[in-house]
């Protein structure tokens, strides 16, 4: 029965860096990144738009690069350097990109806000001085349904202009 | 003493046409919500897990249209880790929206109307037990024919109805009203033009899906939902549950997206406040992204039919507008989209006599509802490009004879709608000029396309009937702090910053000293939802009167204390006013005007005030490929005017682009019964590559009754969206598209059609015979546009 397949499942101890800090963590191998973060570690800033890996909202950060989460099984991650939407901010002080996000009114439901920010980071990091339609590629893969993208670019450039 | 200068007292009455000295209102200023937004922090509803939760899965239907013969649950509840079961019979009391379709029920046992229909639920330890005893629950079936179709529910059903009311057939409902004589006015016309067009089905498809945990302590139900309208929640749980409305408590979480979406009281809902109360633990349910395509309440299909009666030089004499709208399995919101499909064609262009007719058909599909425009978006599209082929017709520049027609401020329309204020003329002159669209040269494979539309800044009358307040506000202030308390539910779109921001403004403060408490139906006075962009205008008069009440309190215990309020602080201010009066609450509360016709139906269309839109789209369009690149838009929104104009082009660009996304690829369709694409990556929307850029103008009017002036900016602006692409299309190729949304093979097939020599456009061809009632005449309004329904 499908019950019994889904409690005799295969469980693993795991050590995962997530946003600096290591945690120790007993998972069943089939739990993905996305459910691991928000289930077992209280991390729910990570939001999931469809878990099929088609709309970006699950985006975090491995070793800088954006990667779904609700397509990744943590039995891949040990020793990677996962980020979060919480390990964005350093302590009380935001992020430029969040700053500009909040002063231009980039977020406005503000479910796909850390999706974005962290795949907006990840750019910023590589290319300092994104074009528009850099930004455009580097952004394809995280849908809004608010803004219309038009003042999230603005807000990732006005973030690049102060961050030189 | 002082560290912020107070604002001149105004005025008592809300909507005063003030403007001078504003501190906060009118600037740009971060949404009051951005820092928990930017950082994660926000709590959306499935980010609640409180101690011990279960977790619920829904078993639904996979047939569009079947009998339900028998249930089985036993083997599911033999899981380990299942810890309730239900199913329609534990949830037998229908609820609907509107108090005239109670056609839904939280699980059905008797029926099923759609493939995604609830039938069961499961609450158990995990999510993954839960979906495994879904699968261990045998149905029996008896499976009938699907009706799919706007003419298949016309006709006669070959095994049953969907629905026990309404009829003929599978209709649901039908309008037929008509304003002033049409038939002598067309015959003495001097041209006459009838058209066919279609817009389909699409969805909402917001990035969160909708959520709710609910809880149940002390014989009290508490739900956290992913609503837009915590009371429409709160009155369809104490329904359906037989509780009284003080035992349960409806919170709205923060909100991952609405759009009109999530304006229904849902099963899931009701399912997890039964669950909870069942078995004493929180029950949570989030929808699967299928799940959220299955409970839709989005665009109707509607098919449309126009013939307009217009002079030599363009002035519209009659026109007469017939709809049929697919509404799904259920009513919905349907009667009001029905009527909606019909109401405000005059509110842009003055239509001397109108006659409307409109069809909703029930059929084996996910329900449909509002969606950002609620029933208008649809007559829109079809009306600017009905006026775009009278002026090809007559050889008239279309923008030239669109102007002609244009409403004006301070009228009343044939159908009895008050204009008031309308910055149609200023909105078309900026789009006009920034696009130079009158410069544009003659470019095979290039266009422009204008197009207007209006909207309503809140409906005038209740879901429900009453003659109560539609929001309410409640201002505390102790201590030095103040707090706002407001029923509204802010969805995304800004409703807690413009109440921040009006409180902030008559108490001279910042939006961000302002405390809110807002959608908590224990804790916040009646607001009716973030739906039919109401909130701004409502909830907006609300905080204004009670702000303006705190003020005056304050004022008078400064003065009685021998100073001048300009020269002391808040804080002060407000330590000397509690030691003087005591506590210090303060109310506030909007009414809308009884402005409605005198005639049944009336009430679908009046609406305090209407924003106005204006839109230019610039587009290439590919004869080989029929593919269609957006390069710019330019669009005007007369909001009245802009509490925070930040917000306000927030909302217009998140218009544009959702009516690009409608024009151009999103389509709500089905194949045997079943839903071609429920999935993200195959439901097109546009994408970060997709979107042009846009140029967006406010124009304010400064309306007469709005807060500080204020309309609406919500939804408007998507409408002139569609009929611009269209209409920029066929200055691009020479072809009409004539049916929404525009895909390439619907191009490349106009243009070979064209090339044969036959009519140059992909549409519908014909309108069906539809066995509309007689039509219910009504006597226009007077010409003395100071006259109200109230005074005749």
């Amino acid at each position: 029965m499908k019950n019994e397949l889904a409690r005799d499942v295969e469980r693993v101890v795991l050590f995962l860096d997530v946003n600096g800090e290591r945690r120790d963590l007993l998972l069943p191998v089939h739990k993905t990144l996305l459910e691991v973060l928000r289930e077992d570690m209280q991390l729910t800033g990570t939001k999931h738009g469809c878990e099929l890996g088609e709309c970006g909202t699950c985006t975090v950060l491995i070793d800088g690069r954006p990667e779904l989460s609700c397509l990744l099984l943590p039995v891949q991650l040990q020793g990677r350097a996962i980020t979060t939407i919480e390990g964005m901010a350093h302590g009380a002080e935001l992020h430029p990109l969040q700053t500009a996000f909040a002063e231009l009114g980039a977020a406005q439901c503000g479910y796909c806000t850390p999706g974005i920010l962290l795949s907006a980071r990840s750019l910023l990091e590589s290319n300092a001085k994104p074009s528009r339609d850099e930004i455009r590629e580097a952004l394809a893969g995280n849908l809004c349904r608010c803004t219309g993208y038009t003042k999230i670019i603005e807000a990732i450039e006005l973030a690049a202009g102060r961050m030189k | 003493m002082r560290d912020r200068p107070h604002p001149p007292l105004r005025g008592d009455l809300p909507g005063e046409r003030g403007g001078e000295n504003l501190k906060v209102v009118g600037r740009p200023l971060p949404r009051v919500d951005a820092a928990a937004k930017v950082t994660g922090r926000a709590m959306y509803a499935d980010d609640l897990l409180p101690a011990r939760t279960l977790h619920c899965r829904i078993l639904r239907s996979p047939h569009p249209h079947a009998r339900i013969l028998s249930i089985d649950t036993s083997a599911a509840r033999r899981i380990p880790g299942v810890v309730a079961v239900i199913t329609g019979s534990d949830l037998p009391i229908k609820f609907g929206i509107l108090p005239v379709t109670q056609d839904e029920r939280a699980l059905e046992h008797e029926k099923v109307r759609y493939v995604g229909d609830p039938i069961a639920a499961v609450a158990a330890t995990d999510e993954e037990i839960a979906a495994a005893a879904c699968d261990a629950i045998a149905v029996e079936y008896e499976v009938l024919e699907p009706v799919m179709s706007i003419n298949a529910a016309l006709g006669v059903p070959k095994d049953e109805r969907i629905q026990d009311y309404g009829g003929p057939n599978n209709v649901h409902k039908f309008v037929a009203l008509e304003f002033g004589e049409v038939e002598g006015v067309f015959e003495r016309a001097d041209h006459v033009r009838e058209d066919v067009f279609f817009f389909q089905g699409n969805t909402h498809l917001p990035m969160e899906q909708h959520s709710a945990v609910a809880t149940y302590i002390d014989g009290k139900v508490t739900l956290w939902s992913s609503t837009q309208v915590v009371h429409y929640v709160h009155r369809a749980l104490a329904k359906v549950l037989e509780l009284p409305m003080h035992r349960i408590r409806v919170i709205g979480a923060a909100h991952g997206g609405g759009f009109g979406g999530k304006t229904d009281p849902f099963a899931h809902e009701i399912i997890v406040a039964k669950l909870a109360m069942m078995t004493g633990r929180p029950v949570k349910c989030t929808l699967t992204r299928e799940e959220v395509f299955y409970a839709h309440r989005g665009r109707h299909p509607v098919l449309m039919w126009v013939r307009t009666g217009v002079t030599r030089d363009g002035q519209i004499t009659a026109m007469h507008f017939r709809t049929a709208l697919d509404g799904g399995a259920y009513g919905s919101y349907g009667v009001a989209s029905t009527f909606y499909t019909g109401a405000l064609q005059t509110v842009t262009y003055d239509i001397p006599a109108y006659r409307f007719e409109g069809c909703r058909v029930f059929t084996n599909k996910p329900p449909c509802g509002p969606k950002r425009g609620h029933g208008t978006p649809q007559p829109r599209f079809a009306l600017e490009l009905h006026l775009e082929k009278i002026a090809h017709d007559l050889g008239i520049d279309p923008v030239e004879l669109k102007r002609r027609n244009f409403v004006k401020p301070d009228t009343r329309t044939v159908n009895w709608l008050r204009v008031t204020s309308c910055g149609l003329e200023e909105c078309t002159e900026k789009v006009m000029v920034a696009s130079r669209f009158r410069e544009r040269k003659k470019q095979a494979g290039h266009g422009m396309g204008f197009a207007i539309s209006s909207y309503l800044s809140g409906a005038g009358t209740a879901i429900y009937w009453n003659d109560m307040p539609h929001s309410e506000v409640q201002i505390k202030v102790d201590r030095g702090g103040v707090t706002a308390y407001c029923g509204a539910m802010d969805i995304g779109q800004g409703s807690d910053s413009v109440l921040a921001t009006i409180v902030a403004e008559e108490l001279g403060l910042q939006p961000a000293d302002v405390r809110l408490v807002t959608a908590d139906t224990d804790t916040t006075p009646i607001d009716l939802g973030s739906y039919s962009s109401r909130v701004t205008f409502m909830a907006g008069n609300a905080a204004l009167e009670a702000a303006r009440k705190m003020r005056a309190l304050l004022v008078e215990a400064v003065e009685a204390g021998g100073h001048r309020f300009e020269d002391v602080t808040f804080e002060e201010a407000s330590i000397l006013a509690e030691a003087r009066f005591g506590t210090l609450a303060t109310a506030g509360s909007y009414t809308p005007p009884k402005i409605a016709g005198p005639y049944k139906g009336s009430g679908v269309g009046p609406s305090p005030a209407y924003s106005y839109s204006a839109c230019v789209v610039d587009l290439d369009a590919d004869a080989r490929t029929g593919l269609i690149t957006v390069n710019k838009v330019w669009i005007a929104h007369d909001v009245g005017r802009a509490i925070n104009p930040l917000l306000v082009e927030g909302q217009v660009e998140g218009s544009v682009y959702m009516g690009l996304g409608e024009a151009l690829m999103e389509e709500q369709a089905f194949r045997k019964g079943l839903h071609k694409w429920p999935s993200m990556l195959e439901y097109k929307s546009p994408t970060f590559l997709d979107m042009p850029e846009v140029e967006t103008f406010i124009v304010e009017t400064i309306d007469p009754e709005g807060p500080y002036g204020a309309k609406e900016a919500g939804q408007g602006p998507l409408l002139p969206v569609p009929p611009a692409v269209c209409a920029a299309l066929h200055d691009a190729l020479g072809v009409w598209i004539d049916e929404i949304p525009v895909t390439p093979e619907k191009v490349v097939e106009a243009l070979r059609r064209k090339e044969k020599g036959e009519p140059a456009r992909y549409g519908p061809s014909a309108f069906p015979s539809i066995p509309y009632p007689p039509t219910i005449k009504v006597e226009p309004p007077p010409k003395d546009p100071s006259a109200t329904a109230a005074s005749i």
